[in-house]
């Protein structure tokens, strides 16, 4: 009796215990057999195109040329001519890079005594590099008649560099102030007045000088 | 000389240069992508900034095509022909035809941490002499960069060169300012001015330690202040110490 009671309790609990997972078993066995028993009535014919517009043209190198003025303090007025390049970061900042060369003029004492000559012809020559962090401070737009309207800005300028006068290098500090409309889309003009100021002892004392420059440029977008 | 010619010119001369940036995107040029508007209308400026008016708007699914990017704004026009400038912002919230969503280049929140070329210049001072500096960084880790430094030293006695290349160690590139340290190497070059008593130009070693902090300004561009302390190997006796601060700005790619 005790052996059949006990044969009995594990005979139970097994079927219990088998019964569950059988059940289920064919219960996921019928719902799983379900779909391929049905036709399939439409195929997904998308075809995903990666068109990630990376192909956009990102226009936020600016280089170009200009061609202007420049008072040497001391030697006069120079035509002066140069190079620009700017890398534009957001729709505020910019750095800018500019290299310039011109020539200086003659003192009025070099002119008034008829003599001495202060510096050979290749220590006239003057030129300089700046690197300088622009701001587009008043940003806005130009009409031209009634028809046309183009983006515009003033922007300022600080920056630093070094300027080769009078057979040496000056550590040189610029601020500009410019205004650059945009021809079209990639094509800006620009209108600068810049001062670049530095240390000098040609004249005997050292002093800071004050060169001042204005200039037309023209620069693409790209 | 017609655009295209100009354009592919500036192409080669800027690869010509190294810079790279986008000049393979313009030596090929594909046909203009085409998305669809996903916001219940998108503004169309007339030029690239905040401060443009809104000359369009465009509705949820019209179709527009992209045309170029300047910083954050993109041009863009729309099947009637019209055009006009739409920030980035908007766009990422439309989809490509095959519904997707829009990827435009540019800074993302978490690109603090996850771009890798950095671009600065800076200014300063080094032992008496100013300083103009460039310099360039690569992120090995967003916490290790390897750093190249070009400056230009213009002093009242002397001008001179200072190359050199090192690693620095950001401690925490996440946040707002962080602070951090720097080794390495170089070559000074240096030229005494030629009013002075003859002396010989000279060329040493150098080695130096340096820290700094550097704050985030947006995005992608923050400033930067650094300390560094030179050992300069010279042909003497004695090495030679010199000081050296500058402040600067920096942007990543």
């Amino acid at each position: 009796m005790d052996r059949g009671l006990h044969v009995l309790l594990l005979t139970t609990l097994a079927v219990a215990a088998a019964l569950p997972a059988s059940v289920l078993a064919q219960v996921a066995g019928e719902s799983s057999a379900l779909p391929s028993q049905q036709p399939q009535v439409v195929e997904p014919a998308v075809q995903r195109r990666d068109v990630e517009p990376a192909g956009i043209d990102t226009e936020n190198f600016e280089v170009g040329a200009f061609i202007g003025t420049i008072s040497i303090e001391d030697f006069g007025s120079s035509l002066l001519y140069g190079a620009r390049a700017a890398y534009h970061f957001t729709e505020d900042l910019f750095a800018e890079a500019t290299i310039g060369s011109s020539e200086a003029g003659r003192t009025s004492y070099e002119d008034l005594s008829g003599a001495a000559e202060l510096l050979t012809d290749s220590e006239r020559r003057f030129t300089y590099y700046d690197l300088a962090l622009g701001w587009n401070v008043l940003p806005g737009e130009v009409f031209l008649g009634g028809k046309r309207a183009m983006p515009s800005a003033v922007y300022v300028t600080l920056g630093a560099g070094s300027t080769n006068f009078a057979g040496d290098d000056h550590f040189t500090v610029a601020l500009g102030a410019g205004l650059r409309v945009l021809a079209n889309d990639w094509v800006a003009v620009h209108f600068d007045v810049r001062n670049h100021m530095f240390d000098s002892d040609l004249l005997g004392e050292s002093k800071l000088t004050q060169n001042l420059q204005v200039n037309l440029g023209v620069t693409a977008f790209f | 000389m017609n655009r295209v010619t100009v354009r592919s010119l500036l192409a080669c001369c800027f690869a010509l240069l190294g810079a790279g940036h986008g000049a393979a995107a313009l030596a090929a040029r594909a046909p203009p992508a085409k998305v669809v508007v996903q916001d219940p209308f998108v503004d169309l400026r007339s030029g690239p900034g905040r401060g443009f008016p809104a000359t369009f708007s465009v509705e949820r699914s019209a179709s527009i095509e992209l045309l170029r990017q300047r910083t954050d704004w993109i041009k863009v026009r729309t099947e009637g022909g019209r055009e006009g400038w739409v920030h980035r912002s908007q766009l990422e919230r439309t989809l490509t035809p095959g519904g997707a969503p829009v990827q435009v280049a540019g800074p993302k929140p978490e690109a603090r941490t996850e771009h890798r070329w950095e671009v600065g210049l800076a200014t300063g001072d080094f032992g008496g002499a100013n300083v103009v500096a460039v310099n360039g960084a690569y992120a090995l880790t967003p916490h290790l960069h390897v750093r190249a430094d070009v400056q230009h030293l213009l002093g009242d006695y002397s001008n001179g060169w200072l190359g050199t290349a090192g690693i620095a160690h950001i401690f925490a590139p996440e946040w707002r300012v962080s602070p951090f340290i720097g080794i390495g190497g170089g070559v000074l070059s240096i030229s005494p001015k030629a009013t002075l008593v003859q002396a010989e130009d000279r060329t040493d070693s150098v080695a130096y330690a340096g820290i700094g902090v550097r704050g985030f300004l947006t995005n992608r561009f923050l400033l930067a202040g650094e300390y560094r302390s030179y050992v300069v190997f010279t042909s003497r006796d004695e090495n030679e110490e010199i000081d050296e601060w500058t402040v600067g700005f920096t942007y990543f790619f």
